[in-house]
């Protein structure tokens, strides 16, 4: 099948590929880094071509409580924001995650804490790959190191979201959300017709009622219920790692970055080698499930272990228990939306690895 | 040199007719050329200074294009999450009651992520005062529609005009909250011209006198501008709202107390 | 073949425009591109600055520090940025308000007067095309053609009856960067 090239930013890339993937609903309230998305939705009018909706809410509250509705009816829908805005969708998000409903979140990650600032940053890994609502639950995570792969990882997330009836997340920054690449997008998927069993529509004679909800005040049932999450995330770690290797296989020490930093960690590599330094890069696609085993097997071969992130350290300390002490791993980390430059991290590669 | 000497004799303090207002710092304000928000803090900050209220004054800035306006008044301020600065000021002035408290808020802020909290707290009467900026829309995230966005109105999410079925119709809150039992006092005013900005600081002044009378909220909303995100010049920013914002939000009291009874 | 460019000016300039149309010609000659602007408050009025990288192969990171050309519009931006060219490189300013003119001498200089080109040719706004032109013929990395072509795409519908005036700044400020280098010529 053809796939249509398009110069776009990251934003209008999700936006766009929203409309193409067959999306039933999006809804969303502006904030920067991410406006675009929603501006980008509003210009294109799919609710006249494809019947997707598209509403401005009022509050990042009331848009994810929007996705909740949604997707207890079995449609695909999503929902974007940036960091306070995340914050404020994570009473929902959880649960979403309890009621086991698919939908697709991007967060456009922007500096914190609080305000914070609107340029890119990674400081919102934790809240992403660790929980950030109350209660035991993951969500999916996909880190898009490119503008392609914001268009790319919508289409996923949602196959994904739908295969485990999951909540996913895309965790990207201000710089990919904001710059323009080249993009090839998948032709215009059908909205589904499909619906779901568990989806409340409307309880025919020929099935018993659907509830969807996160209830459950039996204790011991909850506990199943846990149980059961427990087994779904297990299964996740088992089939959805994804990740990718640049220059790996004759590394002596080894990058570890996501998203922008994975960009800016491939240009260090490049310089390293110049000076004679073998690095690799192993960039996790899939931040939850985290590639920990590949992650294990390179650290069997390299000397030392750089993590590169946009934030205080917070990955590094995934990579510090898959590495689980067989070498040095060190975080070499801007913040404040700032981004590390590929001097910078050969630099800290130098003074903190291999001098270290 | 007999010019120089007559300016000199002009310049004395008995002739002076117009000063800068030392509440106001000397930060450079944030806001584009022509924009409301300006003359709305310089009418705020000159009240503060003529009412002798700055050791008195808690302000509360909202997140929007003033989100910065901590940086402009010389006076204690807390800046609180998008919409919630009703529930923050609901606290500061139940601890402390006898302070001058107020919020200053944009549309977006105050009447579409913090509906509830707006709501909630002149009903429940809380006694401060809140400052409602209404340009229309999303200034700060750069023109996005706003719940007070007239119909047919142009922003970045509504390109072709709101259109009230899909995109719902604009928000009167200031009409709403003079319906609520816990307002006190209830106006609209607007800054764009001369005389409507010294109608603005007698209603702003009055709405200070009567935040001290704790008989419940004071509410003054400000129609405003926004030539950036309505994309016009200052001027045609200015007659756009004349022609357009103000016959759908008409300027004038809602809500009154009775001078007499303080009722 | 890998261009890293800083194009930097006041916000309102058309610097991020004036990417995207280096961006769009890029991707007309089946390059890899990508436009990475500043963005947020510091826009209005202020400075605006965008990193474009045109490349034969797939960019690594679209955020350098170092650049082989910059393009610079406005005083503040030049002081900021005539530190980051690499030596050996291009350095195209506009001399409109300019009054500290870079100094570095291990790399290429050229200044063209483009706000008062376009001034006198009646049509200001193009000034940015006229700087661009010049860049294109000490570097031609881009055609002249692309570019045009580039500018179809990244101009919405109604404004492409602006394409021939922004054409002919183009070529003009080609004109005027071969006059600049005829001049250097003579000189030596
Ligand atoms: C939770 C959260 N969501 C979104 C934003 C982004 N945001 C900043 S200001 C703003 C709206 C500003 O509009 P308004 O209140 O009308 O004030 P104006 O800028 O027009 O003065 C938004 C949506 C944010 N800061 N926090
Ligand atoms: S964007 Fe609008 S509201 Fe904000 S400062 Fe500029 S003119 Fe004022």
């Amino acid at each position: 099948m053809e796939r249509e090239l398009r110069l776009m930013k990251g934003n209008e890339a999700v936006a766009e590929a929203a409309i193409r993937a067959g999306a039933d609903g999006y809804f969303g309230y502006p904030i920067t880094p991410q406006s675009e998305i929603l501006e980008y939705l509003m210009e294109a009018k799919p609710y006249e071509t494809t019947g997707m909706v598209v509403l401005q809410a009022e509050s990042e509250l009331a848009a994810i409580n929007m996705v909740y509705g949604g997707a207890a009816c079995g449609k695909k829908v999503m929902t974007t924001s940036s960091s306070p805005g995340i914050s404020l969708k994570q009473e929902g998000i959880t649960y979403i995650a309890g009621a086991e409903l698919p939908c697709l979140i991007v967060n456009v990650v922007r500096g914190g804490p609080g305000l914070g600032t609107i340029q890119p940053a990674q400081s919102d890994y934790f809240q992403a790959v660790k929980g950030g609502g109350h209660g035991d639950y993951h969500l999916i995570v996909l880190a898009p190191a490119s503008v392609q792969e914001m268009a790319d990882f919508v289409e996923l997330g949602f196959d994904l979201a739908f295969r485990y009836r999951n909540p996913v997340m895309i965790l990207s920054d201000g710089a990919i959300g904001q710059m323009m690449e080249k993009v090839y997008l998948n032709p215009h998927r059908e909205r589904s017709k499909d619906v779901p069993e568990w989806a409340t529509t409307g309880k025919p004679p020929t099935r018993s009622r659907n509830i969807i909800t996160s209830l459950d005040l039996d204790p011991e049932a909850q506990e199943r219920f846990n149980l059961k999450l427990v087994a779904k995330y297990n299964e996740i770690r088992e089939k959805e790692v994804r990740y990718e290797e640049f220059q790996c296989d004759d590394a002596d020490y080894l990058l570890v970055a996501y998203g922008t930093s994975a960009r800016v960690c491939q240009k260090s590599v490049q310089l390293a080698r110049m000076e004679g330094i073998r690095v690799g890069l192993l960039r996790p696609i899939t931040l939850f499930p985290f590639p920990s085993e590949r992650i294990s097997v390179l650290a069997d071969r390299v000397k030392g272990i750089l993590s590169v992130e946009m934030s205080a350290g917070q990955m590094v300390e995934d990579v510090l228990l898959a590495v689980n002490g067989k070498v040095t791993v060190k975080h070499y980390g801007r913040m404040g939306g700032m981004i590390p430059t590929p001097e910078e991290v050969v630099e800290n590669l130098r003074s903190k690895i291999i001098g270290g | 040199m007999a010019e120089v000497t007559g300016i000199k004799e002009i310049i004395k303090p008995e002739n002076l007719v117009y000063k800068r207002t030392g509440i106001m710092t000397d930060t450079v304000l944030s806001y584009c050329p022509g924009c409301g928000h300006g003359t709305a803090h310089r009418i705020l900050a000159e009240l503060i200074e003529e009412e002798g209220l700055q050791s008195k004054a808690i302000g509360v800035s909202p997140v929007g294009c003033s989100v910065l306006l901590y940086n402009f008044l010389d006076i204690d301020w807390q800046e609180a999450a998008h919409g919630r600065a009703p529930a923050v000021a609901t606290a500061i002035k139940r601890l402390l009651p006898d302070r001058f408290v107020f919020t200053y808020q944009g549309d977006g802020d105050l009447a579409a992520i913090g509906t509830a909290e707006t709501i909630h707290a002149c009903n429940r009467g809380e006694n401060f005062l809140i400052i409602f900026i209404n340009n229309g829309i999303y200034g700060m995230t750069g023109g996005q529609m706003a719940p007070t966005t007239i119909p047919g109105m142009k922003s970045s999410t509504s390109p072709f005009g709101r259109d009230v079925r899909m995109m719902g119709n604009p928000l009167k809150m200031t009409d709403i909250v003079a319906t609520l039992p816990g307002t006190y006092y209830v106006t609209r005013q607007s800054v764009h011209t001369p005389a409507n900005v010294k109608k603005t600081k007698r209603a702003l002044r009055k709405a200070i006198q009567y935040q001290f009378h704790n008989k419940g909220t004071c509410f003054v909303e400000i129609v405003s501008n926004c030539p950036s995100g309505w994309k016009m010049t200052p001027v045609e920013s200015i007659r756009w709202m004349e022609e357009n914002m103000l016959p759908f939000y008409p300027l004038g009291d809602m809500k009154v107390p009775d001078e007499k009874t303080g009722k | 073949m890998t261009e890293e460019i800083i194009i930097a000016g006041f916000g309102g300039q058309g610097v991020l425009s004036m990417g995207k149309i280096m961006a769009y010609a890029g991707v007309l000659q089946d390059m890899e591109v990508s436009w990475m602007p500043s963005y947020g408050p510091e826009m209005r009025g202020g400075t605006a600055n965008v990193i474009v990288i045109l490349s034969t192969e797939r960019i690594s990171s679209p955020i350098i520090r170092r650049f082989d050309t910059g393009i610079i519009l406005n005083q503040q931006s030049l002081d900021k940025f005539e530190g980051s060219i690499k030596p050996g490189g291009v350095l195209v300013y506009d001399g409109n308000g300019i009054s500290r003119h870079p100094v570095r001498n291990d790399i290429s200089i050229y200044r063209i007067d483009a706000t008062e080109e376009a001034a006198r040719l009646n049509s200001p706004k193009t000034f940015n095309m006229i700087i661009l032109g010049g860049f294109l013929e000490i570097k031609p990395v881009l055609s002249v053609e692309n570019v045009v072509n580039g500018l179809k795409k990244s101009l919405p519908e109604r404004h492409h009856r602006l394409i021939p005036e922004n054409a002919k700044a183009l070529q003009r400020g080609g004109e005027m960067m071969r006059e600049v280098l005829r001049i250097r010529e003579q000189d030596k």
